[in-house]
């Protein structure tokens, strides 16, 4: 039946108008709609399936290592990824509205409503730089680069750790979301003799004695959530106390905060691990992102050009569908990488 | 096939087509998740907080699904595709976790870490 049809599609005959864009092999315009959606949505899953990787990857790190990860979170900037969360989300919204502007064939609309979620791409993109520029200005790096990399039990970068650590420490003991909040801790060596690290008294006050800090790093510290503060030694004078973070039952705030002491050294060597999974996985999103943005690009150009309609409107529709998936994935990263408790 | 039901010159195209207020309503309710899976982690519930987090995540990922993507007005056959993969992707997950459940005895718990400087 198919060649028949075809063959009446290509004579052009009164009852049935043969649309420029419909395919040979499709019947009707529906059909070939339907069609073009499903393979997308075939693609669809294997980037899904692609993210998993990541997202197995991050599930059993995290699962075998918590501290790491609530440590490391400390230099995210968690209203930077709600700020970014809300950009995407209305760039969805964007899409969403201009399918809705190609369907019913308001060119106008269609055009101001992908140049909306272009600018929504443009904004997340801008917002990931900044997050990722605070993360190199301290550092952090993917990989071995990162400061807090360790080769045979070794800090490789013992200058840059310590400047990390000052980092993270400060946000975590202080800072909430803005970041360099609160006292960095003081000192810390690599391969030095004791330095006290001190921090805010906002933690807990019943530790205000000084506790003996490890001679070199990878020394224990009890992890916070297993071991109460440790014993209190004397260690000099100190204007401010040292203390685990809360054990706890106790946490300091609501928020469970955790400093590089209360890491055991088998944990403090794996910090730069968070660091490679958060990388990877906002930057596979962002590379995402940055293709959406180009299909974007693409898809405004045709509808400038008026070459979309109400009959024909399938690239602006499963390219939203592409944009949706990156707003769907960053839904589950945000809260991952971003609000780790 | 059926090119009876077809849009020929009818106003009703192809697909489905959201009303205004349901895209706008939407969005406000991935706002509001939003505000609140930030205001969650201000509140202490132990492991919880993780299952509310992802809860939550899940919740919003379908409204985007069912109505930015048209899945609630699609042929089944591409939310199949998609819970598929999501399915998979537990199995995936879900196995690998259970391996490193599985020789997690063996290795000493980090409190008791005590390695040897340098």
């Amino acid at each position: 039946m198919s060649s028949e049809h075809e063959q009446s599609n290509h004579a052009a005959n009164g009852d049935h108008h043969h649309p420029a864009h419909l395919a040979h092999h499709f019947e009707t315009p529906e059909q070939q709609f339907e069609s073009g959606k499903l393979g997308m949505w075939v693609f669809l899953a294997t980037e899904i399936l692609m993210f998993g990787g990541l997202f197995c990857a991050y599930a059993i790190y995290r699962g075998n290592h918590q501290d790491v990860f609530l440590y490391g979170y400390g230099a995210l900037d968690k209203m930077w990824g709600a700020t970014n969360t809300v950009v995407l989300l209305a760039s969805s919204l964007t899409m969403a509205w201009g399918v809705r502007a190609a369907q019913k064939g308001q060119q106008k609309l269609l055009v101001a409503m992908l140049i909306a979620t272009f600018m929504g791409g443009v904004g997340f993109m801008c917002i990931k730089g900044v997050e990722y520029q605070q993360k190199w200005k301290h550092n952090l790096f993917p990989g071995t680069m990162n400061a807090f990399y360790y080769e045979g039990g070794q800090a490789k970068y013992p200058e840059k750790l310590k400047h990390a650590i000052e980092f993270i420490d400060g946000r975590n003991s202080g800072g909430e979301a803005s970041g360099g909040g609160g006292h960095a801790p003081a000192g810390h060596e690599s391969t030095d003799d004791s330095k006290p690290v001190e921090h805010s008294d906002t933690v807990e006050a019943d530790s205000a004695s000084p506790v003996i800090i490890p001679a070199v790093f990878g020394a224990p510290a009890d992890v916070s959530t297993i071991k109460p503060p440790a014993n209190p030694t004397e260690q000099g004078v100190l204007d401010s106390a040292i203390d685990q973070a809360g054990d706890g039952s106790t946490p300091s705030a609501a928020h469970t905060q955790i400093l590089w002491n209360d890491l055991s050294g088998a944990e403090q060597k794996k910090v730069h691990l968070f660091f490679g999974i958060y990388f990877m996985m906002t930057g596979l999103h962002g590379l995402h992102v940055l293709i959406g943005m180009v299909l974007i690009a693409w898809l405004t150009f045709k509808a400038f050009k008026g070459q979309f309609s109400k009959d024909y409107f399938a690239p602006v529709d499963i390219g939203g569908l592409y944009w949706h998936l990156v707003d769907l994935i960053w839904i589950f990263l945000f809260p991952l990488l971003y609000l780790i408790h | 096939m059926s090119d009876a039901h077809t849009h020929d010159g009818h106003d009703h195209g192809i697909g489905h087509v959201s009303p205004v207020w349901m895209l706008l309503g939407v969005f406000a309710l991935l706002i509001f998740f939003t505000v609140l899976t930030v205001a969650v982690t201000y509140v202490d519930l132990g492991s919880a907080n993780i299952w509310i987090a992802l809860a939550v995540a899940v919740v919003k990922g379908a409204l985007v699904g069912l109505y930015f993507m048209h899945l609630r007005y699609d042929s089944p056959f591409n939310s199949l595709i998609l819970v598929t993969a999501f399915l998979f992707l537990a199995v995936f997950i879900g196995i690998a976790l259970m391996d490193t459940g599985e020789y997690q005895q063996n290795i000493p718990p980090p409190a008791t870490v005590r390695p040897v400087a340098g």
